[in-house]
């Protein structure tokens, strides 16, 4: 075999692997992506919610994106419990001043930032929820007291589209 | 291997075997020759391989009732039980084989750690096993998900969950496995098509376990190596075929004691409510055979800690044989080992208790306790004893101690090579 046909046969060697590689890794990608949410799952981003029969001292579930919304309607001594919490008493630190700007109304996912599950209401050590399956104590604002939770329960984006109507998402 | 000038006997078989050698595999596996000593424990093989195909047949006709969606996963759970002509039968068979699967699974796991059968020359046939009881776990997890009762949808949310202790990509990997923003109808149909694919992987992996183990060969309750074939092996057909068949029939009695008359006895009772993503049961807790690893994961209070904890205590069993320093296989011979190896099958017991238990108070302190004495084992009492432990003299065959040799190398030798 002469010299120049061996090079001609490692070139195309180098030239089917590199072809092949990129069109395996062009394939691939969509195979990967098709997991992700979809058009019909994303297109219930927002929804809204009528809170005008919440008295005070109670909380509204509703479900956005799948997930559970807990809207509370906070009494005076919740909302001083929570404003008076020192920030190096907290393990993932915030204001509630920051989480919830109109002070009488919380807004945030009812999901527990250990492993999802839904905390209960007015349940553990610091008068806000409790989380049944691993023992997470949240206060009045939601933040994280005890327990093995790593963050407060998360504010969504919301606002009130008029006085008894909130929008989330 | 001595069956490569196997021929079989009539003219068809040959013309067939010359062209597919699946006649020489066949006496392969008929005359394989298998160390005389095995006792009930090597049983297990068999009857793993059993639980196997009755999960694949019980699941393939499951499958032709059950409807993978959000919205009729539940009602078609029920119809199966209700209305399907021997569907409870089939649904019972194949929810309790999953128990009977981890049950067989463990005491051949624990088998092997006895009899120190992950060592050299076993250590692939080792590490297939312990893939192999990686994916039941992920297939088990995912049949589990199937009914879309309370449990389904919550241990679905909180084991997917634990993907998003990783740093930075975590949220993205999460919402990737759902398919959406919680565990929804996405997650459900592709749950349902892994869980139908993992088995088929799982029957592959066997075919490779098998395969790597007649290579070397059985290990054997001495632990030594043994000469094949020689007084100390008998071929596999018929007795060990004999042996197995008969642990199986046993093993089938329990089997049945559970599908006839306690079908629910290790399932939750909130599996039989219909999933509801805004309430979380009071106590979620996974199948039995997951609380070992449940019980680490809870007994870390940082999240990402506990979820490397956990994996770590599963995969920390793939590099056993490197982990273990001892030269002598079976724990016959190693009196320390043996001690140790008993606190370890305490310790994991505990684990699986502590495990079903809230994780706090006094549960908590037992379950860091026993987390660590598990890595402790591992880490550093097994290398520690290969090097201090003052074993027992080892027999040079299985024959030899039946025959009141004492450990006389020449002597022994003698014997056996004029046998041979």
């Amino acid at each position: 075999m002469s010299e120049k046909k061996t090079k001609r046969r490692d070139f195309l060697f180098t030239a089917t692997t590199a072809v092949g590689a990129v069109g395996a890794a062009a394939v691939v990608w969509p195979m990967i992506d098709q997991m992700n949410p979809d058009a019909s799952v994303k297109a219930l981003a927002s929804t809204e919610v009528d809170v005008s029969s919440l008295t005070p001292g109670n909380t509204l579930t509703v479900l956005w994106r799948g997930k559970p919304v807990f809207i509370r309607r906070r009494t005076k001594e919740e909302i001083e419990e929570a404003r008076a919490v020192k920030m190096e008493d907290l393990i993932h630190p915030e204001k509630d001043e920051d989480r919830a700007k109109n002070p009488e109304w919380l807004v945030m996912l009812g999901v527990c930032t250990h492993l999802g599950c839904v905390p209960l209401n007015d349940k553990g050590d610091y008068n806000g929820w409790f989380c049944p399956c691993h023992g997470s104590h949240y206060d009045t604002s939601g933040r994280i007291r005890k327990g093995p939770a790593p963050w407060n329960m998360e504010v969504p984006k919301y606002e009130f589209v008029n006085a008894n109507t909130i929008k989330i998402g | 291997m001595s069956d490569h000038d196997y021929r079989p006997k009539s003219k068809v078989g040959q013309w067939f075997n010359d062209r597919l050698p699946l006649l020489t595999l066949a006496n392969h596996l008929t005359d394989y020759p298998t160390p005389k000593n095995l006792n009930y424990w090597w049983t297990f093989g068999g009857i793993l391989t059993f639980c196997l195909i009755t999960q694949i047949v019980t699941g393939l006709t499951l499958a032709m009732h059950y409807i993978a969606h959000a919205d009729m996963a539940f009602e078609s759970v029920e119809h199966i039980m209700r209305d399907v002509n021997y569907g409870w039968l089939i649904r019972y068979i194949h929810a309790n084989g999953a128990s009977m699967f981890f049950l067989a699974v463990y005491i051949h796991i624990f088998r092997s750690l006895f009899y120190g059968s992950y060592k050299s020359p076993r250590e692939i046939i080792w590490i297939l096993g312990i893939i192999i009881y990686l994916l039941m776990m992920a297939a088990a997890f995912m049949g589990y998900v199937l009914p879309w009762g309370q449990m389904s949808f919550w241990g679905a949310t909180v084991i997917t969950n634990l993907f998003s202790a990783i740093p930075l990509v975590g949220e993205g990997i999460v919402t990737w496995l759902w398919g959406g923003y919680s565990v929804d109808n996405p997650t459900l149909t592709r749950f349902f098509t892994l869980h139908y694919l993992i088995p088929f992987l799982i029957l592959g992996l066997v075919v490779l376990h098998i395969w790597a183990l007649h290579v070397p060969g059985n290990n054997n309750p001495v632990g030594i190596d043994i000469k094949k074939p020689s007084k100390d092996t008998v071929p596999f057909h018929p007795y060990i075929v004999i042996k197995d068949g008969f642990a199986l029939l046993m093993f089938m009695i329990v089997f049945a004691f559970f599908v006839f008359y306690a079908p629910n006895i290790l399932g939750h009772a909130d599996n039989y409510i219909e999933a509801n993503p805004m309430v979380t049961p009071a106590h979620i807790v996974p199948e039995w055979y997951l609380l070992p690893f449940y019980a680490i994961l809870r007994s870390v209070p940082d999240k990402l800690l506990g979820v490397v904890a956990m994996l770590s205590a599963i995969l920390i069993l793939a590099i056993l044989p490197w982990l273990d320093t001892s030269k002598i296989r079976s724990a016959v011979f190693r009196p320390l080992y043996r001690q140790f190896y008993w606190i370890l099958v305490a310790d994991v017991l505990v684990l699986g208790y502590v495990g079903a238990m809230p994780a706090e108070g006094l549960y908590l302190l037992i379950a860091r306790v026993a987390t660590a004495y598990y890595f402790l084992h591992f880490l550093v009492i097994l290398p520690v004893l290969g090097f201090k432990e003052k074993t027992l003299p080892v027999p040079l065959s299985i024959t030899e101690p039946v025959l009141g040799g004492s450990p006389n190398l020449a002597a022994a030798r003698n014997k056996e090579s004029k046998i041979e």
